[in-house]
C-alpha cells in the first residue's frame, strides 16, 4: 500500500503530524508514515548567505525513498534559498517525488511576533498540500482562495484556504 | 494566452541559477528551456520561437551584452531581461539603453521575481494581442463588401485603391443609398492610416451650432449645459480618416471653419483657447450638385477646390443592372447567416423582377427589400410571393377597386419612408420633392414615419 511520508529535519513533528496526514488525506486520498530518511543539513547550509539550499536537501530525500512511498515531503525549521531567489517557502518537483518545506517563515516568531502554533500549523499545512499538488503535476492556480495559488509572503499564505478550487480538484483528480 | 504558450529561455552559465529559475518557472506552467551560454541560446533561438529570454550578463565567450544585440537581430520583439550580480549594475543599465526589458540582481526577492516575470508576460500578450488586431485589420477588406462585376464599378474599384496609397482629400459623389460610405472606408481600410480611427460625421443631420461641437468638440461650460470637456470628431480622427457625409449641406459658416482647419491642420475647442494639433485625411461625399452649389453662390469655391483633389462617382444601381444578382446574392447569403435561416438563392423570375426594377433608393433599398423578403421567405429559395410587399399584384378589377391617385400616392410615400427608416430628408431626395412637401405629404396621410411606428 502506498503512503505519502512526511519527513520531519530537525523539528518536532508532534505538535503538527495529526492535522497534516488528515489534511494529506482528505486532499489526496493517501494515508501518510513518518520517514526516517539520512539527511545532512549542515552540508547544505551556504556560509555567505547564512541559510539552507532548499534544492540540496530536496535532492538528499528523493535519493532514497523508502520503497512503498508514493511521495516524500521534507519539513524543515531553517531558513532555506534557492541560488537566484533571496528565500522560499518551500521546493517541489513538478511531477516529482519530493519536496521540501520550511517552517522558519512561517512561524510568527521570525516577523518578530508572539508564537502561534495553531496559525503555524495552518501554514503549514497548506504549504504541504501546495507543494504535494505540483509533485502530483499540478501548476499555480490564478483563483484567491486556491491552496494552489502562489504565494511569495506569508500573508499570502494567510490568505489562501487549505482546499483546492474546483478546477484544481478536478485536474487533480485526472493526475491522482 | 494560456501559461504554457509563453516560451520562456533562460540563459546562465551556473547550471544551478539555471536549474533554479527553470523549476520556478514551471511552477507557474511555462514553457521553459535553458541553454549554457551564448551559443547554445543562438541555436535554439533560431530554432523556434521565444517570447523571453532571461540572460546573465557575465559569461565565458559572448556576454550578455552581446548576446541581447544578436536576440534582438533575430527578433526585436523577444523581452530580454538581464541578470546580473550587484557589481555590474552599470552594464544593466546599458543594457536596459539597448532594449532590455527590465534587470534582476541576484539574489531577487520572490515577490519581485514574481512580479516581474508577471509584466514582461503581460507585455508579451500586449504585443501578440495589437499583432493580431493588426492582422484582424489587413484582413478586413470593406472592398470585398462592394459587390460587383460591371465595368462602372470595376472601374470605382480601381480608383479607391489608386486613391487609397495617397493622403489625397476624396469627394464621393452618389445618390443616396449608393454605398458612398462603404467606398470611403474601402479607401481607408487599404490606406497607411488603417490602424487608425475612421469618423463618420453626418454633416446633413446636424444643426449649424451643433455640427461645429461635434466637429471641434468643447470645453466644459463653453455653452449653456455644456457640462464636461468633450473632444470633437477632428480629435478623434487624429492620424486617421475623417468621413464628412452630406458636405453639401453644411452652412457657409461651417464651409470657413472647415477650409481654415484644412488649410492650417489646427483648431480649437470651442469655448477654449488652446490650438490643437491634427494630423487627418477627409474623404467626403455628397448627393447634391457641388459645382452648380458653387455657381450658384452656396458653396464656397475655394473650399470646392481644396476638397475636389479626386473624385470618385458612384453609378446608381439603375445603371449597374449587371451587378442586381450579385448583390441579391451577396445579401441572401449575409441575412441567412444573420437571421439562422437556410435560404440559400433566389427564383428566377424573382430575380428578373429585382433586375427590371428602377431602385430608386439603390443598393439600400435593394437590401431592405432582401431583408423583408428574408424575414418571410419559407424555404430555401426567395420567390416572387416572398416579395408581394413590394410587387403587389395589381389585379386590374372594375373602377370601384381600382386605388385613386391619392391612395397610391399614400402607399408609396410610406414604401420609400420604411426604406429610408424614417429619414425624411432622404425620402425626400429619392422622391424628388422638398422636404417641406414631404411633411405636408405625412401631415396629410397621417403616415409613420419608419417601421419603428408601425403598430405592431
Amino acid at each position: 500500500m502506498p503512503y505519502i511520508y512526511i519527513q520531519p529535519i530537525k523539528t518536532d513533528h508532534s505538535l503538527w503530524i495529526d492535522d497534516l496526514e488528515k489534511s494529506v488525506y482528505s486532499v489526496f486520498g493517501y494515508h501518510t508514515k513518518v520517514a526516517n530518511l539520512d539527511i545532512n543539513l549542515e552540508k547544505t547550509f551556504d556560509q555567505a548567505r547564512h541559510q539552507y539550499n532548499s534544492s540540496q536537501i530536496l535532492l538528499q530525500i528523493i535519493s532514497r525513498p523508502p520503497a512503498d512511498a508514493v511521495k516524500v515531503v521534507g519539513v524543515v525549521n531553517v531558513d532555506l534559498f534557492i541560488p537566484i531567489l533571496t528565500f522560499v517557502f518551500g521546493e517541489a518537483q513538478l511531477r516529482g517525488i519530493g519536496s521540501v518545506i520550511a517552517l522558519h517563515r512561517l512561524n510568527n516568531i521570525f516577523y518578530g511576533l508572539s508564537e502561534d502554533r495553531g496559525l503555524l500549523k495552518k501554514r503549514l499545512v497548506k504549504e504541504a498540500i501546495h507543494e504535494l499538488g505540483h509533485n502530483f503535476g499540478l501548476i499555480h492556480c490564478n483563483n484567491q482562495s486556491c491552496v494552489m495559488r502562489s504565494s511569495t509572503y506569508v500573508e499570502e499564505v494567510d490568505q489562501k484556504s487549505e482546499e483546492m478550487c474546483s478546477r484544481c480538484q478536478e485536474l487533480l483528480r485526472g493526475l491522482l | 494566452m494560456k501559461p504554457s504558450d509563453i516560451k520562456i529561455l533562460i540563459v546562465d552559465d551556473e547550471a544551478s541559477i539555471r536549474d533554479a529559475l527553470s523549476q520556478w518557472f514551471e511552477l507557474d506552467g511555462y514553457n521553459v528551456s535553458s541553454a549554457e551560454d551564448a551559443n547554445a541560446a543562438l541555436l535554439k533561438l533560431q530554432q523556434e520561437p521565444w517570447d523571453i529570454v532571461m540572460l546573465d550578463i557575465k559569461m565565458p565567450g559572448i556576454d550578455g551584452l552581446e548576446l541581447q544585440r544578436r536576440i534582438k537581430k533575430i527578433d526585436k520583439n523577444i523581452i530580454t531581461i538581464m541578470i546580473t550580480a550587484f557589481a555590474s549594475v552599470e552594464t544593466s543599465i546599458q543594457a536596459l539603453k539597448e532594449g532590455a526589458f527590465d534587470y534582476i540582481v541576484k539574489p531577487v526577492d520572490p515577490d519581485d521575481m514574481s512580479h516581474l516575470i508577471r509584466n514582461a508576460v503581460e507585455q508579451r500578450r500586449l504585443m501578440y494581442e495589437n499583432s493580431q488586431l493588426r492582422q484582424h485589420i489587413d484582413d478586413i477588406s470593406y472592398s470585398d463588401e462592394i459587390i460587383g462585376e460591371s465595368t462602372e464599378i470595376k472601374k470605382v474599384l480601381e480608383k479607391v485603391l489608386e486613391v487609397s496609397q495617397t493622403d489625397s482629400t476624396v469627394i464621393i459623389k452618389g445618390e443616396n443609398g449608393s454605398g458612398k460610405e462603404l467606398i470611403a472606408r474601402a479607401i481607408h481600410s487599404q490606406s497607411n492610416r488603417k490602424y487608425f480611427p475612421i469618423i463618420t460625421i453626418n454633416c446633413g443631420a446636424y444643426s449649424d451650432g451643433l455640427l461645429e461641437s461635434e466637429l471641434f468638440g468643447h470645453e466644459k461650460g463653453a455653452f449653456p449645459g455644456a457640462l464636461y470637456r468633450r473632444q470633437g470628431r477632428l480629435e478623434m480622427a487624429d492620424k486617421g480618416t475623417i468621413f464628412l457625409d452630406e458636405i453639401g449641406q453644411i452652412s457657409e459658416k461651417m464651409q470657413a471653419d472647415i477650409l481654415r482647419v484644412l488649410d492650417t491642420r489646427q483648431f480649437s475647442r470651442l469655448g477654449g483657447d488652446k490650438k490643437i494639433d491634427v494630423d487627418f485625411r477627409i474623404i467626403c461625399s455628397t448627393t447634391h450638385d457641388l459645382e452648380r452649389a458653387v455657381q450658384e453662390g452656396s458653396f464656397r469655391e475655394d473650399l470646392y477646390y481644396r476638397l475636389n483633389v479626386v473624385t470618385i462617382s458612384i453609378p446608381p444601381l439603375r445603371e449597374r443592372k449587371l451587378d442586381i444578382p450579385a448583390l441579391a446574392r451577396f445579401f441572401i447569403k449575409k441575412y441567412s447567416q444573420s437571421m439562422n435561416k437556410n435560404v440559400l438563392d433566389i427564383s428566377q423570375d424573382t430575380l428578373d423582377m429585382l433586375v427590371e426594377y428602377n431602385w430608386p433608393g439603390n443598393i439600400r433599398e435593394l437590401r431592405n427589400v432582401i431583408e423583408r423578403a428574408m424575414v418571410v421567405a419559407k424555404g430555401n429559395l426567395v420567390e416572387l410571393d416572398d416579395l408581394s410587399f413590394f410587387f403587389p399584384v395589381v389585379e386590374m378589377g372594375s373602377e370601384e377597386t381600382l386605388p385613386s391617385l391619392d391612395e397610391v400616392e399614400k402607399i408609396h410615400i410610406q414604401k420609400v419612408l420604411e426604406l429610408t427608416n424614417g429619414n425624411i430628408a432622404q425620402a425626400a431626395g429619392i422622391l424628388k420633392v422638398s422636404r417641406l412637401t414631404m411633411y405636408n405629404k405625412i401631415e396629410k396621410y397621417q403616415l409613420k414615419k419608419s417601421r419603428n411606428d408601425l403598430p405592431r
